[in-house]
């Protein structure tokens, strides 16, 4: 095979990023070509970027029961999240300087905790179950008086669970204390509504859902003040100065339309395929789901495969044409294994064979046929080779 | 991310089994670290004449695994005690400085397995093959404890 043909490729990593959506790409093309003026700029020529930008803050507020001034593009999930938690944090320091998030967040959230701790902010990290679920009761309990935000993610990005983000929400407003949602693996795939979640602010990312990467965006409830992260020539109403990405933030809403528009049909048609994964991948010895049964992302299906590590599955896979991917330490850079496994109380060994298949718009049941007859092979042969595989009796 | 030797010996990884007959057996790295590997030697008259492995681990602990039995196969026990993780490293043309510790295993492995060859000899191994760095720490402790610098964090 041509290693640069990937027309036969299987991408089952739609978690990871998407394919671009023809409407999207459709839909951005004039603003990169015809029309490229500087949104800011005041002559006629900058009026159909102006406008492109404004109907696709109208069209993202659409989908997410929020008013258009409600909406601040971002260059993604990591500024969105950096934006929130950073911005409410410091806009509420005269009040106190605890913040409370879960231990199975995103990195970009996680990360940007544990800078805010070397600042001399508090962080205390919500445990989860065994289905990646946040412990309400726990989060509760964690509030103190000098609590400013709260920041739980809407759904898990290695197992796809889904957290009760409206019972939290309104407990923190309850509380007073500020709530902000990651809700980059939701937006597009679940129902998001703002007003029924009771959130404060909520991220997306455009790149998650068919749409451009480097694009994203921030919810921010009217009323609520938090400091900008960029600091320039006040674009965003001085929320996030820099020249504004049209054409991303254009493609962005496109897509985002287009899903919510086909989510109902996608997300039964996703269920059946990852029902048709579960199906044939559950059949061979040792492998389990991992995350909530039913309380999940349509397209995400995640496992874990005993006895084999899971950079090799995933080399293996990618030769035979499938792109999946795995929490194992190989893959995280670092020599633990994904610490939203850890996180569910998964042993260092079982989470080494983690396995993360995420469908999407594009995806097949001649994609699933090709998984399901490729990684039973693969597992085999790998176990074949492992010290540890007590086979089969 | 791998070179192409790395990706041969990974996807078609020579003296892959066990030997029902080995004369020297030797098991490092552990589960929790995400890799073990497990020597095989049949050594007859000093010379190794056959040699199997298995592993459990990511590409580049399949591929030194690999690799290393390629290196000590048909050698004399002196020699393959001087196997380095370097020259592991450099039969494969690199591996990525976060893979440099399934080098180290590897080594270790054939030690520890020459190792267990001698003790069945009746011999202390130790003053001859060294620290078979059979330890239950994870990879970075092992670079520190053989004083190895090139293990990049
Ligand atoms: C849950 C979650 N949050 C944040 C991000 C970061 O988003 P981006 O890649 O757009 O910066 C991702 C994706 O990688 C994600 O899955």
């Amino acid at each position: 095979m041509d290693k640069n043909d990937f027309s036969a490729y299987v991408y089952a990593d739609n978690a990871a990023t998407t394919r671009l959506s023809d409407t999207a790409l459709e839909a951005m093309l004039p603003y990169m070509t015809a029309y490229y003026g500087n949104p800011s700029s005041i002559y006629s020529f900058s009026h159909e970027s102006r406008k492109a930008l404004s109907a696709a803050r109208s069209d993202v507020a659409a989908v997410l029961n929020a008013d258009p001034s409600e909406i601040i593009f971002t260059s993604g999930g990591t500024e969105s999240d950096n934006h929130a938690v950073v911005g409410a944090a410091r806009a509420n320091v005269a009040k106190g300087k605890h913040l409370i998030t879960s231990t199975i967040e995103h990195h970009a959230l996680l990360h940007t905790m544990k800078q805010l701790e070397k600042e001399g902010y508090s962080v205390t990290y919500v445990p989860v179950d065994g289905e990646g679920t946040v412990d309400v009761e726990a989060l509760k309990a964690a509030v103190r008086p000098d609590t400013t935000v709260i920041s739980i993610m809407m759904a898990n990005n290695e197992v796809g669970t889904i957290q009760p983000i409206a019972e939290i929400g309104a407990f923190a407003k309850s509380k007073g204390i500020l709530f902000h949602t990651d809700a980059v693996q939701a937006v597009g795939h679940i129902p998001v509504d703002v007003k029924e979640l009771n959130v404060d602010m909520l991220s997306l990312s455009g790149h998650k859902f068919h749409g451009p990467k480097g694009v994203g965006a921030l919810y921010l409830r009217k009323g609520v003040r938090i400091l900008p992260l960029m600091q320039g020539g006040g674009q965003e109403r001085g929320r996030r100065s820099g020249t504004e990405n049209v054409a991303g933030a254009v493609g962005l809403a496109a897509a985002l339309k287009e899903a919510a528009s086909q989510m109902e049909t996608e997300a039964a048609r996703l269920k059946a395929l990852v029902a048709r994964l579960d199906e044939g991948i559950l059949k061979i010895p040792y492998t389990k789901k991992t995350g909530h049964p039913t309380n999940r992302l349509p397209g995400l299906a995640s496992y874990t495969v005993e006895f084999i590590e899971g950079e090799s599955m995933i080399l293996h896979l990618d030769i035979r044409g499938i792109a999946a991917s795995t929490g194992s330490a190989c893959s995280t850079g670092s020599l633990d294994p994904s610490h939203v496994l850890m996180a569910m109380g998964l042993t260092h060994e079982v989470a080494h064979g983690s396995l993360r298949l995420s469908l999407g718009k594009y995806s097949t049941d001649a994609d699933v046929d090709k998984i399901l007859a490729e990684l039973p092979e693969v597992v085999a042969l790998l176990r074949r080779m492992s010290p540890v595989w007590p086979g089969l009796e | 991310m791998y070179t192409e030797k790395v990706m041969d010996h990974f996807m078609n990884p020579r003296n892959v089994g066990t030997i029902e007959d080995a004369n020297g057996v030797g098991q490092v790295g552990n589960l929790k670290c995400g890799d073990i590997m497990k020597i095989f030697l049949k050594i007859e008259n000093d010379v190794i004449v056959d040699v199997k492995f298995q592993t459990f681990g990511c590409a580049a602990a399949v591929a030194t695994s690999s690799m290393a039995t390629e290196l000590i196969k048909g050698k004399t026990v002196q020699e393959a005690l001087q196997l380095t993780n370097r020259a592991v490293v450099e039969a494969l043309d690199d591996l990525p400085p976060m893979k440099m510790h399934c080098s180290v295993l590897a080594e270790e492995a054939v030690k520890s397995a020459l190792a267990d060859y001698y003790q069945r000899q009746g011999l202390d191994p130790i003053p001859i093959v060294g620290c078979t760095g059979n330890c239950d720490a994870c990879h970075s402790d092992h670079a520190h404890d053989h004083g190895r610098s090139d293990e990049e964090e």
